[in-house]
């Protein structure tokens, strides 16, 4: 099978599996990166991935929602990041740090 | 018969000048206050005047004014429905009248007495709202209605006792008069609600003709009408100051002079009165016990308190034991059947009263506050105005002709003494001649009351205004006549004292006068009856009747004789000596028969010891030492195991979300198919029944395929569970592997029982033979 073949068998499961992988590698950047950037990376990679299996699934069905949907989620990705990334400066410029643990000071 | 009037405006105007004074007072200044308060009481008098007129001239003599709120739903509890509204009638009409014009009075009159005071707006605010209250009472339509203004004047009565809070004593005394009259509100509710039990409506104007369903035995042989007119009588007693719950109104006197003479002698404490008279249908059925417990506590409370009166020191303490004797006559008038003359009493006692109390309150303003009358003396001639109006209301008190007080003082004696009381013919002989000798014994009490009555209030004239001063250097300086605010008042109110009596005069005296003198004369009875109360009863014979008021003039001025004769130009020798002499009857009345001691020993006490008892019991241990102590260890307990959940690592939030989120995903959408596939096998011969499922997954949620014989074709598709499960009859025996899948419509997930992970549990196969 030439790579040309294998490219014509790709299907929607090999997209929503990437999808998968992609939201994975997200999740697990957020559960145990302790840098606010990373963290914030991680989400985006996290939305990203969500659009990836929207617009699989928006291609497999025919249905043009999932498209409009992922542009939603573009712009809210945008924002998101354009907030977090402030928070972060401001926190580096208060604390000299990006380290997610040391923010502590609402525990008890 | 009745005609609509905007009645509400009569209350509304001073509960206004209330708030207005209550709310925004401190900020106005006293000339604005002052304004306000008089001009709201003002408007409400000309006001009711002028329904007055309109009741008096355009409708008939049972005609009413009415103004109905609420048609039925002013209360609304299941099927009670309760309506509300205003009336007035001729019994509401002369309440109305005395209430706003004497409150009138009283206004102007305490903007002189209390010019000094530091919260004048509030105490002109509470008067006001007081004023308005008395007036929801009077013109009330029906019970509930009047017991809203009922305690609503019992509020602002506790608010004006208690009005200078700044010191125990006055506190302690509203307080007191709260809760007597709490005593007796009880009562009255009790009684508003046997009678809506028993007629199915509490309105005044609708009771007349619904009395009969009274007349049924009710509990304890009396009839049901007897035990309404006790509980309405308790709520009267607690108001009106009758034994056995009048020991609030003597301390009331801790209250300012103006409220003492408004509402502790003139107003409030008469609304008893005023209810016994409204709802005299009541307690006019016979057997007559109600009339007679009614009456025979007012005459032994008239003649208590005047004799207790005799020795009080205290200016206002004499006129408040003077007020619960003069309020005891009111009772026997209503209570023997004589309305007529215990309204009238109350018409008459309400300018006199008034008087005495702001001529006591004049006084003391002089005296710099000073109440003890061994300290005052020869106070006549430095405040002429006082002391003539004084002097006209004593005469008036005592009952001299033809000052008011003579004419309804005898009116009640001669009503008390032709009064007859009904009661079962089962009485005996014994019974039925003391039956028939308690109007005498009615008569004579009063008439003792009377000559008290007279002895104590010249003992107090004497006292005060005659002789030489017996107060101190300084006192005597400072005597002075009060201003004009207050002397006006005085003086208005000696002449109703003096003319008021006057459109009552008994029909004997005014015989073979002119019609149209006997038309004024006879007015106030007129005006009441027959249409409002029943016709008094009166004594046989015109010389009868003569010789009873010939009686009570001769008491009353032997009562004064004696008075003089002992206090005049000061207290002499010989009142000493009387003292001395009967010293023991001197403690008796010097204490009060010991009342207050008692209810302190028999009530207050064990009320206090139960109250101690459950607070170092119920409260101390078992509250605060137990529940108070289980409840935070429990939750202290549940917190040091739980705090760890929330350490504050989003991190970890995270973590419990995705996984969280990740097993609701998993088990609503695999478990669900993974529980269809697994299944029970049974054999009938060659019949295998198989049931998946097994009660786990709602009945026809999945679809199945079957594969019956593992060849991998299914030989069933698309079927749902029945109740029994799916079966097949093979053909041929052998080891058969069943393969089942199972499809979950709702979430697109399907489950085959020979998958590898998350298949059946058992291999599901069989062998038949």
């Amino acid at each position: 099978m030439d790579f040309l073949t294998a490219l014509m068998t790709i299907g929607l499961n090999h997209f929503l599996v990437l999808g998968l992988v992609i939201f994975g590698i997200g999740i697990m950047g957020v559960f145990l990166r302790r840098n606010a950037l990373i963290t914030l990376m991680s989400i985006e990679l996290m939305l990203n991935a969500g659009n990836l299996t929207l617009l699989s699934f928006a291609r497999a069905q025919h249905d043009m929602r999932g498209q409009a949907l992922a542009f939603l989620v573009i712009a809210v990705a945008a924002a998101e990041a354009a907030i977090g990334l402030a928070i972060v400066v401001g926190l580096f410029r208060n604390r000299k740090s990006t380290d997610l643990d040391e923010l502590n000071l609402l525990r008890f | 018969m009745t005609q609509n009037y905007p009645l509400y405006l009569i209350a509304l105007l001073p509960f206004l000048g209330a708030a207005l004074n209550l709310l925004f007072g401190r900020r106005l200044g006293n000339g604005i206050v002052s304004l306000i308060a008089c001009g709201a009481v003002a408007g409400a008098a000309l006001v009711a005047t002028k329904a007055v007129w309109i009741l008096g001239h355009d409708l008939p003599t049972k005609g009413m004014l009415v103004d109905q709120f609420f048609e039925k739903d002013w209360i609304t509890a299941g099927d009670l429905h309760v309506a509300a509204g205003l009336m007035l009638d001729r019994l509401s009409a002369v309440m109305v009248l005395i209430v706003t014009w004497i409150a009138l009075l009283i206004h102007i009159y305490a903007t002189g007495y209390m010019e000094h005071e530091p919260d004048y707006a509030r105490f002109f605010g509470y008067l006001n709202l007081f004023t308005g209250s008395m007036l929801i009472l009077v013109l009330g339509d029906s019970l509930p209605v009047t017991f809203v203004g009922w305690e609503g004047v019992g509020l602002c009565s506790y608010l004006l006792i208690g009005f200078w809070y700044q010191e125990d004593k006055n506190a302690t005394a509203g307080r007191k008069a709260f809760i007597v009259n709490r005593v007796g509100d009880f009562g009255f509710l009790l009684g508003i609600c046997l009678l809506w039990t028993l007629l199915g409506t509490v309105k005044y104007a609708e009771m007349g003709s619904l009395l009969n369903e009274l007349r049924r035995p009710f509990w304890m042989g009396w009839p049901a009408g007897y035990w309404v007119a006790v509980f309405l009588f308790i709520g009267c007693m607690g108001k009106s100051a009758q034994i056995p719950l009048y020991v609030w109104l003597p301390d009331a006197m801790a209250g300012p002079t103006p409220v003492s003479a408004l509402i502790h002698a003139a107003t409030m404490v008469t609304a008893g009165v005023y209810v016994v008279a409204r709802t005299h249908g009541i307690f006019d059925i016979t057997p007559s016990a109600a009339q007679m417990l009614v009456s025979g506590i007012g005459a032994i409370t008239a003649l208590m308190a005047a004799t207790i009166g005799i020795v009080q020191r205290d200016f206002k303490k004499v006129l408040a034991y003077s007020t619960v004797s003069q309020l005891g006559f009111m009772f026997v008038g209503v209570g023997s059947g004589a309305y007529v003359a215990g309204i009238m009493h109350l018409m008459t006692h309400a300018f006199f009263k008034a008087g005495l109390f702001l001529g006591a309150g004049s006084v003391m303003h002089a005296m710099g506050g000073e109440g003890d009358i061994t300290k005052m003396g020869g106070l006549g001639k430095h405040m002429p105005i006082t002391r003539w109006t004084f002097f006209v209301y004593c005469l008036a008190i005592a009952g001299i002709f033809p000052f008011a007080g003579f004419f309804s003082k005898d009116a009640i004696l001669a009503g008390a003494f032709a009064s007859k009381f009904v009661m079962a013919d089962t009485a005996n002989p014994t019974q039925q001649m003391l039956i028939n000798l308690y109007p005498k014994f009615l008569w004579g009490t009063l008439t003792l009351a009377a000559f008290c009555t007279a002895f104590y209030m010249w003992r107090l004239y004497f006292m005060v205004f005659t002789g030489t001063f017996r107060g101190t250097h300084e006192q005597e300086h400072h005597l002075h006549e009060s201003p004009p605010e207050m002397t006006l008042p005085l003086v208005v109110l000696a002449v109703g004292a003096v003319l008021s009596g006057l459109i009552g005069v008994p029909a004997v005296m005014s015989h073979g006068l002119p019609e149209s003198v006997q038309h004024f004369t006879g007015f106030f009875e007129h005006w009441l009856v027959p249409a409002i109360v029943p016709a008094s009863p009166e004594p046989h014979g015109h010389a009868l009747e003569w010789g009873l008021m010939a009686g009570a003039t001769i008491i009353s001025i032997a009562g004064i004789g004696l008075a003089a004769s002992l206090y005049r130009g000061g207290i002499s020798k010989a009142a000493e000596n009387v003292k001395n002499s009967l010293q023991p009857v001197y403690a008796l009345l010097w204490n009060k028969y010991f009342v207050d001691e008692l209810y302190d020993l028999v009530l207050v006490r064990p009320l206090k010891m139960l109250a101690r008892v459950l607070w170092r019991v119920a409260d101390a241990v078992i509250v605060d030492g137990g529940l108070t102590k289980v409840g935070p260890a429990l939750v202290g307990w549940f917190g040091t195991r739980t705090r760890r959940l929330q350490n504050g690592d989003v991190q970890r939030y995270l973590i419990a979300v995705v996984l969280g989120a990740a097993a609701v995903l998993f088990l609503s959408t695999f478990w669900l198919p993974y529980r269809g596939v697994q299944g029970s096998i049974t054999k009938e011969g060659r019949r295998v029944n198989l049931v998946l499922g097994e009660g786990k997954v709602p009945n026809n949620r999945l679809v199945y395929r079957i594969d019956w014989d593992g060849d991998g074709k299914f030989d069933e598709e698309n079927v749902r569970h029945a109740e029994k499960g799916f079966f097949h009859d093979y053909q041929n025996a052998g080891t058969f592997r069943i393969v089942v899948e199972a499809h979950d419509p709702d979430w697109h997930v399907g489950k085959s029982s020979a998958d590898w992970i998350l298949g059946a549990r058992k291999p599901l196969s069989v062998t038949v033979e």
